[in-house]
């Protein structure tokens, strides 16, 4: 198990959709809501964009833990893409389990345009959940010259 | 024209939004250090003119065929930008921006730690830029028609200037006419104006308009395509009244062996209807219509020996084989207007409404005192649910007035404890219109009214409020805790805050000036549009300031309550400005369309089809193509199709479709860049 440390401070990547959950982060930007800033945030049109791939690679570059987020069940600006989001997810936590990984290192999250508040929450939550399973360094490898 | 990337890095200060935090100057000597970046500098504003003219200049004078900015949320700015790489003679689609703003200076307060993040999203943005890509924006022609759902206030005024501007317009309603909750009003604050004598004109026009294709007792069923290409099914219900032959003579509705037995709708169930009825006698189309829950014959199978109204009918419209019938059309744009419902009261069972006869609504009171109501206009005591059958010779009693009359304010506004955080806004106004009509009709009539604080902030409320004040209704400050009943009054519990006095209150009458909350049936227009809410469950506009008719989808806007409450002439304002959104894709007669589209790697696609599986537009097609001479199947994106989700790209196995400006190429190095600690 990695090491807890009181001081560490966890890398987190987050995929968030640009409909509903970037538009949340940034309402919660424009409501001057304070939160962690450990989690960084890559923008897709739709959570259902997010290839397993990415979480996986995330995990090997160094990132902590990783979230995606997406619209309410229902409210998919692309009409399904946050189910597909979903289905993946679930295989893939099933997955990183057998592998070892810790199921509070990869979240998902339903968080809405509206939602500045709960964007905070879920980033402490997450942050939280990271701290308590301390560094990622299972997956290492060597950087890319993209 | 992609070459080698020389990438331009623009940190903006935006004042001391972002410099005052994060330390922009370390940023961009961060950025400066960056592959391929060949500039960076900082600005106080960005988005100013020289801000952009910044950007112009440097793409001429150091060849700049990239450019990160770093400032406001892409949501924000990114069309300001784009426009900006393209004066400077730049495919638009090559600009990546570093969200600084909503997304670190104003989330973090520690200058160090924000810094630190905002490198990071400057560094993803630029490993990103190296591998964008030029698009092609591909413009389409827009259908020059608009749908308008609802036909209230709003969705009349929006219909009727759009029309007038020489557009088509289909103006759907659900119930069996127009009007809305204006047409249920009999004054409106604070002129006193009569409603219905300014609003029936506009009613009749949008009947008669030749550019208004009206499409009462109707739904909306289906919705596919985007801007300027709505593909819209609805559903016109059947009223088993064949609408060319109905005179709207009434002769079927006074024969109807429900008549009087079925509470009305449109005068809040105070008033009784049949089977067969007219809303009300102004409803336009002035149409009858059959309810075939309630109607004997449709939903019994059997009226007595047969339908008297089929007899009555001399027109011989009344015909019970009529079935839906499903229109389908074409629109460029449209409009929701669907308006709102009143607060349930029942959800505040300390007021004992639906338990006491005389706990009224605002809008049931409303009716009341409208002379097309139920009673003509007078305010009379209410004995519901009493069949009164009249025995021969017995003399009906009059009807009690009322000699006071209660009014409480902010019933399910301002209230956390039904989840209406929100302000009705319309709620002190009518009050005191309601309030100025009850001692009008009833001059020895005591009003009371109870009130949390008067909110008078419109052109001649203050004014009004003032007046009601004169004319001798009482205003008690105090948010009462209960209604019940001691012999024939009803008793308002309460404390005056202003005097630090509990009081018991009693009156002949309460009515609870209910607020405005989002209609029930809210979720068929989300999920035929795919609207947001706002926290209030209100549909959500685009920007709050900025863009308050439009929605997060091109070419749908928003129109009335349905957005958040508002009055009657902020509802006529809401609808013109969307009307005038809406005309314009339609006046310009093209529109561009989303470039971020899918591409196939037709080379590497071997066929399997999971893309075309996840595909929500159906976009995507295998088609056959000849591979060294073998017939092959490979996926194919219609791009008129494709709205650029990507879910596509994320199915693929092989990576051979991909989303343009969200390729794995493009997403992989940002994941390096934040992922690196």
């Amino acid at each position: 198990m990695a090491e807890k440390n009181s001081d560490f401070e966890p890398n987190i990547v987050a995929f968030l959709c640009n409909w509903c959950s970037y538009a949340g982060a940034d309402l919660a930007g424009t409501s001057r809501i304070q939160y962690p800033s450990n989690v960084r945030v890559i923008r897709v049109m739709c959570s259902g964009r997010v290839n397993p791939l990415f979480v996986m690679n995330a995990l090997q570059q160094g990132a902590d833990g990783v979230l995606i987020s997406g619209c309410h069940p229902g409210d998919c600006h692309y009409m399904q893409g946050n189910y597909y989001a979903r289905r993946r997810f679930m295989l893939m936590r099933n997955f990183l389990e057998y592998l070892g990984v810790e199921p509070e290192r990869v979240r998902m999250s339903w968080v809405s345009a509206s939602e500045g508040a709960k964007w905070k929450e879920v980033i402490e939550e997450v942050v939280s959940g990271v701290k308590s399973v301390g560094p990622m360094n299972k997956f290492q490898r060597r950087q890319l010259n993209w | 024209m992609n070459g080698k990337p020389k990438i331009g890095v623009y940190v903006c200060h935006c004042g001391t939004n972002i410099a005052g935090v994060v330390n922009v100057e370390e940023v961009v000597q961060f950025a400066s250090t960056l592959p391929d970046v060949v500039v960076a500098r900082n600005y106080s504003y960005m988005c100013s003119d020289p801000g952009q003219a910044l950007i112009t200049d440097d793409i001429e004078k150091f060849g700049l065929n990239r450019v990160v900015v770093a400032s406001c949320s892409p949501r924000m700015h990114e069309p300001t930008f784009r426009k900006t790489l393209l004066s400077g003679g730049l495919n638009p689609y090559f600009l990546e921006m570093a969200n600084i703003r909503e997304q670190c200076s104003w989330v973090h307060e520690d200058p160090i730690a924000a810094t630190e993040k905002a490198k990071r999203i400057v560094e993803a943005a630029v490993v990103k830029a190296r591998r964008l890509e030029a698009l092609d924006v591909k413009e389409v022609d827009v259908e020059p028609a608009c749908l308008i759902i609802g036909a209230g206030i709003a969705g009349i005024q929006a219909a009727l200037d759009i029309a007038d501007a020489g557009f088509k317009v289909y103006l759907v309603e659900k119930s069996p006419t127009v009007g809305g909750h204006m047409a249920q009003l009999d004054k409106t604050f604070p002129t006193l104006d009569c409603s219905a004598c300014i609003l029936t004109p506009k009613m009749v026009d949008v009947a008669n308009h030749p550019n208004i294709e009206l499409m009462t007792y109707s739904q909306v069923e289906e919705i596919s395509g985007y801007i300027g290409n709505f593909e819209v099914k609805v559903r016109k219900k059947s009223r088993f009244v064949d609408m060319d032959k109905c005179t709207g003579c009434g002769a079927c509705a006074e024969v109807c062996r429900m008549a009087g037995r079925i509470p009305n709708e449109f005068d809040e169930g105070i008033g009784m209807r049949g089977a067969i009825y007219l809303p009300f006698p102004q409803a336009v189309p002035a149409k009858y219509t059959i309810d075939k829950e309630n109607c004997l014959f449709l939903s019994k199978g059997k009226c007595g020996e047969s339908p008297k109204c089929k007899e009555a009918c001399q027109a011989e419209a009344i015909n019970f084989d009529l079935q839906d019938e499903i229109v389908e059309f074409k629109v460029g744009t449209i409009i929701v207007a669907t308006g709102y419902d009143v607060f349930d009261a029942r959800k505040k069972p300390e007021y004992a409404y639906g338990v006491y006869d005389n706990v009224l609504t605002a809008l049931e009171f409303e009716r009341l005192v409208n002379a097309s109501g139920p009673t003509g206009g007078k305010i009379v005591m209410l004995e519901r649910g009493k069949k009164k059958k009249k025995k021969e010779g017995e003399e009906v009693e009059p009807p009690k007035v009322p000699k006071s009359i209660t009014f409480i304010q902010c019933v399910g506004s301002r209230d956390k404890s039904v989840g209406n955080e929100y302000c009705s806004r319309v709620c002190c106004m009518y009050t005191a219109k309601l309030a100025h009509l009850a001692k009008d009709k009833i001059p020895d009539c005591e009003v009371t009214i109870f009130y949390m604080d008067v909110r008078a902030f419109g052109k001649g409320f203050e004014e009004f409020y003032d007046r009601v004040r004169r004319e001798g209704v009482r205003y008690i400050r105090g948010n009462p805790s209960e209604i019940f009943k001691r012999g024939d009054k009803l008793v308002v519990k309460a404390e005056d805050t202003l005097t630090a006095t509990p009081l018991e209150h009693e009156t002949d009458m309460v009515v609870l000036s209910v607020g405005l909350v989002p209609r029930s049936d809210n979720r068929e227009i989300i999920d035929l549009l795919k609207l947001s809410q706002s926290s209030d469950l209100f549909y959500l506009e685009a920007h709050p300031k900025l863009r308050p008719v439009d929605t997060a989808s091109d070419g749908i806007f928003l129109a009335g309550v349905c957005q958040g409450p508002k009055d009657i002439p902020d509802a006529v304002a809401q609808a013109k400005g969307a009307a005038s959104a809406a005309m314009i894709p339609m006046a310009s007669g093209k529109v561009k369309v989303e470039a971020q589209t899918s591409v196939v790697n037709e080379a590497t696609c071997r066929g399997c089809g999971f893309c075309v599986a996840v595909c929500p537009y159906t976009a995507i097609e295998l088609v056959e193509v000849n591979r060294n001479g073998w017939p092959v199947k490979v996926a194919r994106v219609n791009e008129a199709l494709c709205k650029g989700c990507g879910a596509c790209a994320a199915a693929c196995l092989s990576g051979s479709i991909q989303q343009r400006s969200f390729k794995d190429i493009q997403i992989l190095p940002q994941i390096q860049a934040l992922g690196v600690k």
